[in-house]
């Protein structure tokens, strides 16, 4: 089709037709190249949005059925009711009997994982950046290090360490081995952020007699804000989602989060598939809602830092 | 004679002071006790957490009568194919995924807009729930795959977790379903710090679609795309979650990566701890040149991100 309508536009040339002509024709196959691209565009949107969905739809489905539909052929829930949800959040099954005491859990390492890293990202790249501490290039290649070590290569050793001192079911095991993989990429991301404020309101601060504390609390941290709420987010969305050291580290029913709970469910011979998913989507609802409100503060938290996602 | 012994004994101090003083970084006093007391937090969690666990592995691994023990083990061995199958087919569907739909997220208007935020929820949901769901999606008898292809097509699906290589191919779908997002938000927003005249340059020039992409778009996201590679394959080789939530290493132990054979098998049903960190450590002589290479590559090309 179109090679026709390229001719007949070259023969418009040649026998000297007006040129409002030829530039019709043009407008033409413009339109229909616009056409196909938009068909093009709408196909591969249906097909993202299917793949995308599927999973995420299965979860929801299976947590509104009853829980002999599991097993049964279906697109959907023959008898939807939100039952499952109440059970969990009443903490009505023999499974879920200590889901809130675990939530909290859960809150409380995600809470201590972002205040540390918080506190000690920003000490280091103060004192780094700011401060301009020899040598601080080997703590920059340190914490590079450590971010592109996978961490859980290191889990079998760290594993037997916690053991040995009897840190096993300690949340601080777990805070700690987080808040490690963790400060690497707030340490990156407020030295690159730092950057952008200029050394000499530090400077004119010392002329007046600040102490560098009182540089870092005063003028450093509040300038800081918004790479704090980027890497606190990221800190927090890391702890609450992490799954591997928690499942090593905190066994007894006491001490362990809703990620373990979950991952010791999958793990019984009779998995109750409904109340399992409700778990999972309160579980997931939290940081679904933290992401998306501060998506924007992330992600130029994120552009910042390129690729060191 | 008195002056000059003066002035001898003068200098060496004097020198002394000046290193002490380059030493510091031209910090003063109490500031410079200031900024070591700033960085000890983090060194101490680095020495403590980092480099002490790692010379324990280092220590536990060096037993060189563990090795003919691992290489003689044929889940090992198996173990290593996966690994090798999943790096392949992860790190490169994804990431060449992610350049493809940057480009497609890169059109004007609000519905690539709405599309993006629904795109990213794989990544905005924590790995453990939606790893389960796809377990359960892949359920042979009740799973929501096969019961699609029962209702819709009239097919009888296979069981995709009781074979090793379906099992495999589900694992590295499921881990594809779950990074791209991440992925493609990178990459899009390399495509979005591409000024749009070196574009209008080249639509002067006559490069459009295809040509435009070879041309333009690629030789300026290429060193970006390779730090991805490298960083995506790193990332992968330490991947838990995906193989031990979608097949939990079956069948039969089948599809294990040496992260979770390691952690899984050796250590928590073996109870042989020291196995497993041999079986992890296997995995150094390739992690070790990625991670100098990253780490360069990550240093040079901080000035351009």
């Amino acid at each position: 089709m179109t090679t026709t309508t390229v001719d007949t536009g070259r023969a418009a040339v040649k026998t000297d037709l007006p040129a409002t002509h030829s530039a019709e024709r043009m407008r033409r196959v413009a339109r229909r190249w616009r056409y196909l691209s938009n068909a093009g565009a709408a196909l591969v949107s249906a097909v993202l949005l299917f793949w995308t969905l599927a999973p995420l739809y299965n979860m929801i489905m299976v947590a509104f059925e009853h829980e002999g539909d599991v097993f049964s052929d279906h697109l959907w829930p023959p008898h939807a009711s939100a039952e499952s949800f109440w059970v969990v959040l009443s903490e009505g099954h023999w499974y879920l009997e200590a889901f809130w005491h675990q939530f909290g859990n859960s809150v409380f390492l995600a809470g201590m994982v972002t205040l540390l890293v918080l506190l000690i990202g920003t000490l280091t790249s103060f004192s780094i950046s700011r401060m301009r501490i020899r040598n601080g290039w080997l703590i920059t290649n340190a914490a590079l290090l450590t971010y592109v070590i996978p961490g859980s290569f290191l889990a079998i050793p760290f594993y037997l360490i916690m053991h040995r001192y009897g840190l096993n079911n300690n949340p601080w095991s777990v805070i700690a081995v987080l808040v490690t993989f963790t400060t690497p990429y707030a340490i990156f991301i407020f030295q690159e952020y730092g950057r952008s404020i200029p050394l000499e309101l530090d400077e004119s601060a010392r002329i007046d007699g600040a102490s560098p504390f009182q540089i870092y609390y005063k003028i450093y941290l509040p300038l800081m804000a918004p790479a704090l709420v980027a890497v606190g987010t990221y800190a927090l969305l890391a702890a609450w989602n992490e799954y591997l050291y928690q499942f090593l580290l905190l066994s007894n029913d006491r001490s362990m989060t809703v990620a373990v709970a979950l991952g010791k469910f999958l793990n019984s011979d009779v998995a109750p598939w409904n109340y399992m998913m409700a778990t999972a989507i309160i579980y997931a609802i939290p940081p679904i809602a933290t992401y998306y409100a501060f998506r924007r503060k992330m992600s130029s938290g994120l552009t910042m830092g390129g690729v060191k996602g | 004679m008195t002056t000059a012994s003066a002035i001898e004994l003068g200098r060496p101090a004097a020198r002394q002071n000046s290193l002490w003083r380059y030493w510091r970084g031209g910090l003063q006093g109490s500031e410079f006790t200031w900024a070591v007391a700033f960085v000890v937090p983090y060194i101490a969690v680095f020495l403590a957490f980092v480099v002490y666990p790692a010379c324990y592995g280092l220590w536990m691994g060096s037993d060189p009568a563990l090795y003919p023990e691992v290489f003689s083990d044929p889940i090992y061995l198996n173990t290593v194919v996966n690994t090798a199958v999943f790096l392949a087919f992860g790190v490169n569907v994804k990431l060449f995924l992610a350049l493809l739909l940057s480009g497609f997220f890169m059109r004007p208007g609000w519905w690539t807009k709405t599309l993006l935020l629904i795109f990213v929820l794989p990544w905005a949901v924590p790995a453990l729930p939606t790893y389960i769901s796809i377990h359960w999606m892949l359920n042979g008898e009740w799973g929501l795959v096969n019961n699609f292809l029962y209702i819709v097509f009239g097919l009888d699906g296979p069981s995709w977790l009781n074979e090793r290589w379906l099992a495999l191919g589900s694992a590295i779908c499921a881990h594809v379903w779950k990074w791209t997002p991440f992925w493609t938000v990178i990459l899009l927003a390399g495509r979005m710090s591409i000024p749009q005249e070196i574009y209008d340059a080249a639509k002067v020039d006559g490069a459009t679609g295809l040509r435009r992409f070879l041309h333009v778009t690629f030789p300026l996201l290429a060193n970006l795309y390779l730090v991805l590679t490298l960083l995506a394959t790193i990332f992968l080789l330490g991947d838990f979650n995906s193989v031990y939530f979608v097949t939990g290493g079956g069948p039969a132990n089948s599809t294990h990566l040496l992260a979770t054979l390691g952690v899984v098998r050796d250590m928590l049903e073996l109870g042989k701890p020291q196995l497993g960190v041999a079986a992890v450590m296997s995995a150094l002589p390739l992690l070790i040149p990625l991670v100098i290479i990253l780490m360069r590559k990550l240093k040079s090309s901080e000035a351009q991100l």
